[in-house]
């Protein structure tokens, strides 16, 4: 799949992500490397959410539809979910979700699924930098483009409105 | 260009001639719901004596003309069906709403894109290749393509552009009424029409259909789900009183806006979803993969995956068979060549001269 930016890295380009943290461990977890110091990049806007579970794909369709670069979905590890077994669900709606996306032509880089318990600062941050790095890689997304006609459509309705009035005129 | 602001209580009020105007159209759609307005049977005599049919180009003569000489707001009711795909479409579509007091976006086209909208899973040049191109039955030694102008030595020839994308109606215009299904239900058309009659109207942007989902109007016995495999429906001869979902098929009733009476599940077939999202859902597919995340009986990557890649291998025609012209991502991704004002899918006219009052005046609801 080719994308605006062509295959060559675009250091310039800020990538703009999305990540849904859960309360119990994913966001905590942020929090844990913010104490710690640890160095990540800024891009991923972070939502918490009471559990992994609760993202629904509309979340992830709007983000992606108001132009989001990726969306990270980050929960507790499968078996330790502060609500038993919500995570599994998250993990069946994730693939479920990205076998979906990557039919409308989205590359698996801009939509992760990533487990850190509360301890897991470190891994949390390495997991944001590292898809910060392959998104800035990949380029821009900007979902919206993939709809706007381009300038022929106006052309054409402008062409179809002088042809009714010139018509019109024959007509009187 | 602009589309009149509708009045903010809709009135069919009676015109001139003493009984309210109706107009039917259709633009990207397959007939269907012309038929399924005469499946009404004889009450159509009733639609007849109750209205002033000035327009309807499947069944009677009519001229575009007179419709533009008709003033603003001139039509009481019109019923439209089909998704927008062309600029001659979108011009219809803005016209009749000039001249429409009351809008319907008739059908599933109108209202979510339907099967035509589909096809936003290509690009306008995929398609021409399909259509002009490599076809079983199609022989075009030279690679000809519809031009959108044509110079002939008596004019100007003109043919509708082609859009990469087809929009569902309120994408194009502002809609009053949505009748879902693919088509309508005559009862539910029938309905409708009383309703318009009677000026006993709901608000304005109105879904016309019940508020609860297919499962509710469905006879079959239901208990937990847990699912192992998907189906799909030449591999399985369903029994016909377990829940087609218990049964490993893709049903999408529970993801359905209800007002069909369950008609395909009572007939053995899993609901494919004509008749959208319910009320208050933004995408219909992505209540699909919710719901049936939820009872799928796997939890491991590998496990998900081979069940899903086995059971659903086009999880876009599943999850958005009718409603991915609305859905929230609207049609798949443009390669690069393809995306904003580079892209000439070989429908060869000049660049644009681009004027921002047709571009206001098209711009979509969301």
């Amino acid at each position: 799949m080719t994308h605006p930016n062509g295959d060559s890295p675009n250091p310039e380009f800020e990538p703009k992500l999305i990540g849904f943290l859960c309360n119990w461990c994913s966001y905590r977890a942020a929090d844990l490397a913010g104490i710690s110091r640890i160095k990540y990049p800024p891009n991923m806007r972070i939502i918490r959410v009471m559990c992994s579970g609760r993202v629904d794909p509309t979340f992830v369709l709007e983000a992606l539809a108001q132009g989001a670069d990726g969306v990270m979905v980050a929960g507790c590890h499968p078996g330790e979910c502060h609500y038993i077994e919500q995570n599994y669900k998250t993990m069946r709606r994730f693939y479920m979700l990205r076998q979906m996306l990557l039919q409308m032509g989205l590359e698996p880089e801009r939509f992760q699924l990533v487990w850190a318990s509360a301890a897991e600062g470190q891994q949390l941050a390495d997991a944001v930098s590292k898809m910060v790095e392959e998104v800035r890689r990949l380029g821009p997304l900007q979902w919206p483009a993939n709809w706007q006609e381009n300038g022929q459509r106006l052309h054409a309705l402008q062409a179809i409105v002088q042809e009714h009035q010139q018509a019109m005129e024959v007509s009187r | 260009m602009n589309p009149t602001p509708s009045t903010p209580t809709p009135s069919t009020a009676s015109s001139a001639s003493g009984k309210p105007k109706l107009a039917l159209y259709w633009a990207a759609s397959c007939g269907g719901c012309e038929i399924a307005v005469l499946a009404i049977n004889e009450k159509i005599l009733d639609v007849a004596a109750a209205f002033d049919i000035v327009f309807w180009p499947c069944v009677m003569d009519g001229k575009v003309r007179d419709i533009e000489r008709m003033p603003d707001g001139g039509i009481d009711v019109c019923l439209f069906n089909g998704g927008i795909r062309t600029s001659e479409q979108e011009y219809m579509a803005q016209l009749l709403r000039r001249k429409s007091k009351v809008l319907v976006a008739f059908g599933s086209c109108a209202h979510e894109g339907c099967i035509p909208g589909l096809a936003n899973l290509s690009s306008r040049e995929e398609i021409f290749q399909a259509v002009y191109g490599n076809g079983q039955s199609t022989e075009n030694p030279q690679e000809l393509r519809p031009q959108v102008q044509t110079h002939t030595p008596e004019g100007e020839i003109l043919l509708p552009y082609f859009y990469d994308t087809l929009r569902t109606l309120d994408q194009t215009v502002p809609v009053d009424y949505y009748l879902p299904g693919c088509p309508p239900e005559a009862e539910n058309i029938w309905k409708a029409i009383e309703a318009i009659v009677s000026g006993k109207l709901p608000p304005r942007g109105t879904v016309l259909g019940p508020t609860t989902t297919v499962c509710d109007e469905c006879p079959r016995k239901r208990s937990e789900k847990k699912i192992q495999q998907f189906k799909r429906t030449w591999q399985t001869v369903p029994d016909e009183e377990t829940c087609l979902l218990e049964q490993g098929l893709v049903c999408c009733g529970i993801a359905t806006r209800a007002g069909c009476g369950a008609l395909c599940p009572r007939v053995n077939s899993p609901c494919i979803g004509c008749h959208g999202p319910n009320v208050d859902v933004p995408d219909f597919g992505a209540r699909m993969m919710t719901a049936l995340s939820s009872v799928l009986d796997a939890n491991t990557p590998e496990e998900i995956e081979r069940i899903l890649t086995e059971g659903i291998p086009d999880p876009v025609g599943v999850f958005y068979r009718f409603s991915l012209a609305a859905s929230l991502l609207r049609r798949s991704r443009l390669r690069k060549k393809e995306v904003g004002p580079g892209g000439n899918g070989g429908n060869g006219a000049n660049q644009p001269t681009g004027s921002p009052a047709v571009e206001k005046a098209s711009a979509a609801r969301r």
